[in-house]
């Protein structure tokens, strides 16, 4: 038997859940999940890792796409697998593809941001994709699989 | 026939042409569609899968 220093797997999976909080933070009103969000930005958009909160600026606009974007389906709680003494991953992917349907965007895009439309519009991460334009379609964001090393969301330690 | 959802309303696909794409690297794999109307594109989807995530590190401070 030995100690091994190690940040623990069930703590990152309690970080995806706000169960610690070692700052100051909002008064969580319900222990429901949040709401989140995907809003698509334009090729000509900066966002990026220094990003804190929604914002329509570089926002695509366009026929049937409300600024906001939409609703992500969370019907699977996050998880997380301890893979050795040392080394764990917590991880989450929406339940469904994302999508846009039958809209026009016609300027060019190829971001799309998530954010929590619960806690003040708050960024969560920003994902890009080929340019991309939509006309009188479905933009559709289909995510990857729920694994421990493909999920949309991944805490790890190696 | 099927009807498609275009810029001028519904129209059977048979009127119109039909062109279709893929595109795949590490990040994505793309599949379009569109539909043109003689020299106008009245329709155009597109369906991206992501394939990888944003990976976040985590590690524990030494004394």
């Amino acid at each position: 038997m030995a100690n091994t220093a190690s940040l623990c797997t069930s703590f990152l999976g309690e970080v995806l859940t706000a169960t610690h909080n070692f700052g100051v933070a909002p008064i969580r009103a319900a222990t429901t999940a949040d709401t989140f969000k995907a809003a698509l930005y334009l090729t000509s958009a900066t966002i990026d890792a220094s990003t804190t909160v929604y914002s329509s600026t570089g926002e695509v606009t366009g026929t049937n796409y409300s600024a906001g974007g939409v609703t992500i389906t969370n019907a699977t709680v996050p998880a997380s697998t301890n893979s050795s003494s040392t080394a764990g991953v917590a991880y989450w992917t929406p339940s469904a593809s994302i999508s846009y349907t039958n809209v026009t965007l016609s300027t060019s895009f190829n971001a799309m941001l998530m954010y929590n439309s619960t806690q003040s519009n708050k960024a969560v991460g920003v994902y890009t994709f080929g340019n991309q334009t939509i006309t009188a379609g479905t933009f559709a964001l289909t995510m990857p699989s729920n694994t421990t090393t493909t999920a949309l969301l991944r805490i790890s330690t190696t | 026939m099927a009807l498609v959802t275009t810029t001028k309303g519904e129209m059977d696909d048979s009127l119109l042409e039909k062109r279709e794409g893929t595109f795949e690297d590490d990040n994505e794999l793309t599949t379009w569609v569109e539909y043109w109307l003689e020299s106008e594109l009245v329709h155009r989807s597109a369906h991206v899968t992501l394939k990888r995530s944003l990976p976040i590190g985590g590690e524990v401070g030494t004394f």
